[in-house]
């Protein structure tokens, strides 16, 4: 075994965020997908079904949007590894390395992508999955601003009603949250499989934000 | 018909006659400045100015249309609506409901624009072609934008009735084959205000009129140019259906226990949540009911584009353009969500049958 090194990778925002936005998700989407399409029938006028979804749904939405803002603020104010920077693959070598990280996901290549933050090709999905954050946050304030007319939720989505047909806004609101999901899925898996081959504590690396490396990752 | 301008109007004294009673007239009064949120007390204002209006002309026009907004118009009953602002008003030009024909009746239109320019109000109804030199629809010879440039060009104001002189309507809904617009895109840099819906609730109607009678202006509007009081709350918030929405009670079907109970019919479609209109508080045929009272989810008829952009009328959501007419969000998440499944289990079985890699080859 080669000798590794503890780095302390993921910065307490970094992690917290995280976490936040797992729990948003999940309660967000629960709660979405049961506005979309109501799954549980009342059985009483007493109960308050769609009532309570709608509150915690927009709760979870204030508690996300939080989230995100923290997060953006940390890619400017955190360490290299939280930067906005990792996000855009500009250099040759982060090109490279993104080509290297899609051969070896499909199994083409067996050199795994080190990396002691994100690799090139996780930066860019981040980019990607912020990008998406972001529009289902201005598309559910545009939803929600339908009801609450007021120069913030004008501000927060509101704008977007007159860019897009409400119904279009619904649409994709509701298929982001599947690829959201979808994306969600594929992280634990993909975050699983490179902790298995380069047993580095990447599974582990988002609760205490160490991650051990070899020192290929400077390679 | 004629020219009338200057005739004051003994209303009282006409609706007298016609058996709508002094006490009827004030219920009129007192329903309109309800209907334009206004305090009760403006109630006698509108009457008072009622009383001294003079009757402004009227020119209805009607293109690529159904006649439905003229039905709504006329469909008022006691003490009737439509008596009081056809008594109000002079109508001096309406295809559907005027004597003359032919030649006669282009006189009576033209006469209006001619000697009462801008004075008088247009109302139009129905879209606008203006594909092929806008030859889809014609009346006398002439096109209908030729006649409504000329008609609405010269009035004081405009009133678009209806979905379709709003913003095309059904005539423009895709693929629009005779480009139809609506009376903002036909005509520019007029006073112009929108009553879209299929058809336009006449109360709306008579309330834009009795608002520029009694306060020499036409009502607020929205970035539509639709008059707020009208069109400035969603169904969604006044629905007498709103507490089974909340509850969770919703309709599954038509005729389950649901729909007979009258419960919420967002599940079954309603564009209620979407769409702006006072239907549930002024409702229809002198509020006798409304479309989610009698038991049918809203169309979003008020609503931009409500054809293209409100259907399928019984789904919440749209259908997703380039993946086949059938497919829904769902289905699309569904199988998203099966690839997904599908990827992982593929490459766990071709990553246990490769085996991991050597630590000697990464270190390569």
């Amino acid at each position: 075994m080669n000798q590794r090194l503890r780095v302390y990778a993921w910065e307490f925002p970094v992690r917290f965020t995280h976490w936040i936005n797992v729990l948003c998700i999940l309660t967000l989407s629960v709660t979405g997908f049961y506005i979309g399409a109501p799954f549980i029938h009342a059985y009483s006028s007493k109960q308050y079904i769609m009532g309570w979804m709608r509150f915690i749904h927009f709760t979870a939405a204030y508690v996300f949007l939080m989230s995100v803002i923290i997060r953006l603020y940390w890619a400017f104010a955190g360490n290299r590894y939280a930067s906005w920077k990792i996000w855009f693959p500009f250099s040759s070598d982060r090109w490279r390395d993104l080509v290297n990280a899609v051969k070896f996901y499909l199994l083409i290549s067996r050199k795994p992508p080190y990396a002691v933050g994100h690799t090139a090709l996780a930066g860019l999905t981040y980019l990607i999955v912020f990008l998406l954050f972001i529009f289902e946050i201005v598309s559910g304030f545009a939803l929600y601003s339908q009801a609450h007319s007021g120069a913030l939720w004008t501000l927060l989505g509101g704008w977007l009603l007159g860019i897009m047909h409400v119904q279009t806004i619904r649409l994709f609101h509701h298929l982001v949250m599947y690829v959201l999901l979808v994306f969600a899925v594929l992280h634990v898996y993909i975050a699983w499989h490179l902790d298995t081959v380069e047993k580095n504590g990447l599974m582990g690396s988002i609760f205490g934000g160490y991650k051990f490396v070899t020192g290929k990752e400077w390679e | 018909m004629g020219h009338r301008e200057n005739d004051h109007i003994d209303i009282v004294g006409r609706l007298l006659k016609r058996g709508v009673s002094r006490r009827d007239f004030m219920k009129f009064c007192t329903a309109m400045a309800a209907t334009l949120a206004l305090p009760a007390g403006f109630a006698t204002k509108i009457a008072e100015a009622l009383e001294k209006a003079r009757k402004p002309s009227l020119v209805w026009l009607e293109f690529q249309d159904c006649a439905g907004d003229t039905e709504s118009f006329l469909r008022a009953n006691k003490p009737t609506v439509a008596e009081i602002v056809l008594d109000v008003l002079s109508v001096d030009y309406h295809e559907t409901i005027m004597a003359p024909a032919g030649k006669q009746a282009e006189k009576s239109r033209d006469d209006v624009v001619k000697h009462q320019k801008g004075k008088y109000i247009a109302v139009v109804e129905g879209s606008i072609p203006t594909k092929d030199g806008g030859i889809y629809c014609c009346i006398g010879g002439r096109s209908a934008l030729d006649i409504v440039r000329e008609v609405c060009g010269n009035a004081l104001a405009t009133i678009a009735v209806g979905a379709c002189a709003w913003d095309g309507g059904w005539p423009a809904a895709d693929p629009n084959p005779t480009g139809a617009v609506g009376v903002k895109d036909a005509v520019r840099g007029i006073t112009l205000i929108n009553l879209p819906g299929c058809p336009m609730n006449v109360e709306n109607l008579t309330a834009t009129i009795v608002h520029y009678l009694t306060f020499g202006t036409f009502p607020a509007t929205d970035s539509h140019g639709r008059p707020l009081f009208a069109y400035g709350e969603r169904i969604h918030d006044h629905c007498e259906r709103r507490a089974h929405f909340d509850a969770g009670q919703f309709v599954r079907q038509w005729g389950d226990e649901g729909h007979r109970k009258g419960w919420c019919l967002y599940e079954m479609g309603c564009k209620g949540p979407e769409t702006y209109k006072n239907c549930p508080v002024i409702r229809w045929n002198e509020g006798t009911n409304w479309p989610v009272g009698s038991g049918h989810g809203c169309i979003g008829c008020a609503a931009p584009r409500f054809w293209d952009t409100m259907t399928p009328f019984y789904k919440r959501l749209p259908k997703v353009p380039g993946f086949g007419i059938e497919s829904t969000a769902d289905k699309i998440g569904a199988g998203l969500a099966a690839v997904t499944a599908a990827g992982i289990a593929v490459h766990g079985i071709a990553r246990a049958v490769k085996g991991k890699p050597k630590e000697k080859e990464t270190t390569e």
